[in-house]
């Protein structure tokens, strides 16, 4: 458990460096997620009166039961602690309660894998909130909320290597590059890269982490706040080399996972409307995750 | 030609015992493919385990991935083998100069046998090439190959000395009564003797191999396993992973059969035909 170890040790210098690099533009990130927020709602009618909505929509009556990842990572969740409401997923958990009507005392924590999350039966939670990117292949098998945060994908690596100086996306086709199972940077790197070398896959972080520094690879593709996140905490000497303007209507946007015919997906589609409405999904996002102009957009 | 009375009654009893098996056989099958689906949640469990459309659409795409794992498996059999029976012969060695080797063997599959092939892999495939070894002598299918030939020499080394050691202690003493030197015995008449009767043992091994070769995916090759799980997690069904299975029993049930059959053979050779 050592990595363990080093994201607690850690975590609380990033969170500083993190809202200290948001704090510094958050102008330009409101407007994107208002932006998004609101152009990916309405494949479920969302509720206007969340609270009344879910008032008998949940697992248990009168809690909410929410399920994040095993173990939870920064800046999604600080520290591993999602129940202290401290990083960005366990903050957007609590702003949703309390629109649907769950005071925090209300709220319970429960954890899964992805497996849990898709797998057929009863579910454990009311939602799920892992960085589950929104695509209709997932929609199939499970309800999908709106989207509360939109992002682009980015490449981690050290400074100092070959990849350090890639400008174009054309500049990376022949990197060797690594992604984490069960996101959507494979396919990204596979359709819009392209590499001449096969790409690698790792379980977590920590097996990209290691294939890095033992220079396997050249790059890590992840999304640009856990790009932002490794650069800063986890790996020394790497800095998100850039991101990559999203294809059209491409860009990654994280959505909760709701069993499938969930009464509560609307109820919760209604509750994210109006955070993106009144401003407070936006001010969550500059609190704590880094300012995405903070790092170079690549060339086409 | 006529039937004597013993062929009639045996041809008699094996029709009746086909038949018997015939019917429970389909008598349990029946249960199972009409009972299951009466269960309440049979329709979501068929769409997120056995779905056409994303069997269809995955397996070519598992299919490519395997060939990662055939390959793997294919340069690693002969390596562990080779190394397996290096290991037995060192634990096996009895000239007191080279008791060293002795403990080497020992320790070497207690140390293999003990640990998860998966730490084994981890620590392998990305802690050597962490001690700053250059492209592409850095690459996780070379440490990832190296690691399973350790993790599985050391099985394969107990099997190989048990087959050693059953070889009868007379055979060593004709040998070298000939005029054999210790190395001629074991050369030329411990060995082939031990060797075919470790082949059956042997070939569950290399079953088991098969399977285990799709835990290199952890240092970052996508073979079938990783394969089936990407597609997993991007459609949120299982079914890559039971066209993963398919796959790989593909492979496993024709090897598993020809061990038994092996294994039947050769009962057969020491002890003659087997009673019904």
């Amino acid at each position: 458990m050592h990595w363990m170890i080093r994201l607690r040790r850690y975590s609380a210098v990033a969170f500083a460096a993190v809202s200290i690099a948001s704090v510094a533009a958050c102008a330009s990130s409101t407007d994107k997620v208002a932006s998004t927020a609101s152009s990916v709602a309405g494949a479920v009618k969302a509720a206007a009166d969340p609270a009344a909505c879910a008032k008998s929509a949940t697992l248990t009556s009168g809690k909410l039961t929410i399920a994040t990842g095993t173990p939870a990572f920064s800046p999604w969740v600080e520290n591993d602690k999602p129940e202290s409401g401290e990083g960005f997923e366990a903050a957007v958990a609590y702003a949703i309660a309390d629109k649907l009507g769950f005071a925090k005392d209300k709220v319970i924590w429960v954890r899964t894998s992805f497996e849990e999350a898709i797998q057929p039966g009863k579910k454990s939670f009311d939602f799920n909130m892992q960085q589950f990117s929104i695509t209709d292949d997932r929609k199939k098998a499970v309800d999908m909320s709106s989207s509360y945060y939109t992002t682009n994908q980015s490449l981690v690596g050290y400074a100092d290597s070959k990849a350090g100086s890639a400008k174009a996306v054309k500049d990376l086709a022949g990197l060797k590059l690594g992604a984490q199972a069960g996101t959507t940077s494979l396919e990204f790197i596979n359709n819009v890269i392209k590499p001449s070398n096969k790409p690698f896959v790792y379980d977590d972080n920590v097996g990209a982490k290691a294939a890095l520094e033992s220079k396997q690879i050249d790059g890590i593709v992840v999304d640009l706040p856990t790009g932002f996140f490794i650069s800063a905490v986890e790996i020394e000497n790497t800095k998100v080399i850039g991101q990559f303007a999203p294809e059209a209507g491409k860009a990654d946007q994280f959505g909760l996972v709701l069993d499938k015919g969930s009464k509560l997906t609307s109820c919760v589609d209604g509750a994210l409307a109006k955070l993106t409405a009144d401003g407070s999904l936006a001010k969550l996002v500059t609190t704590w995750l880094a300012d995405k102009t903070g790092a170079p957009v690549f060339a086409k | 030609m006529a039937l004597t009375r013993r062929q009639i009654f045996e041809r008699r009893q094996r029709r009746r015992s086909l038949t018997a098996a015939a019917l429970s056989t389909a008598a349990v099958v029946l249960a199972v493919v009409l009972l299951v689906p009466l269960a309440p949640g049979w329709e979501r469990v068929q769409n997120s385990f056995f779905d056409g459309t994303v069997l269809r659409t995955t397996w070519p795409g598992l299919l490519r991935a395997f060939w990662l794992d055939v390959k793997i498996f294919l340069w690693c059999a002969p390596c562990i083998v080779l190394w397996g029976l290096a290991i037995a012969l060192c634990r096996g060695v009895r000239a007191p100069a080279l008791f060293p080797l002795r403990i080497f063997g020992a320790l070497y599959t207690d140390v293999f046998r003990g640990i998860p092939v998966i730490l084994t892999i981890y620590l392998i495939g990305f802690g050597v090439p962490g001690l700053g070894l250059d492209r592409p002598w850095n690459s996780p299918y070379i440490w990832g190959s190296v690691a399973l030939v350790l993790a599985y020499s050391a099985y394969v080394a107990e099997v190989i000395r048990a087959g050693i050691e059953s070889v009868h202690e007379g055979q060593r003493g004709a040998a070298r009564s000939l005029g054999l030197s210790s190395a001629q015995t074991m050369r030329f008449v411990v060995l082939p003797q031990a060797i075919r009767r470790v082949v059956p043992p042997l070939m569950n091994d290399m079953v088991s191999l098969q399977k285990d070769v799709a835990l290199i995916s952890v240092i970052g090759p996508i073979e079938v396993l990783r394969q089936a799980g990407i597609d997993k997690s991007k459609l949120a069904n299982f079914t890559p992973y039971v066209g993963a299975a398919l796959i790989f029993l593909a492979v496993t049930i024709p090897l598993t059969r020809l061990t038994d059959w092996l294994l039947r053979r050769q009962v057969e050779r020491r002890t003659g035909s087997a009673v019904q």
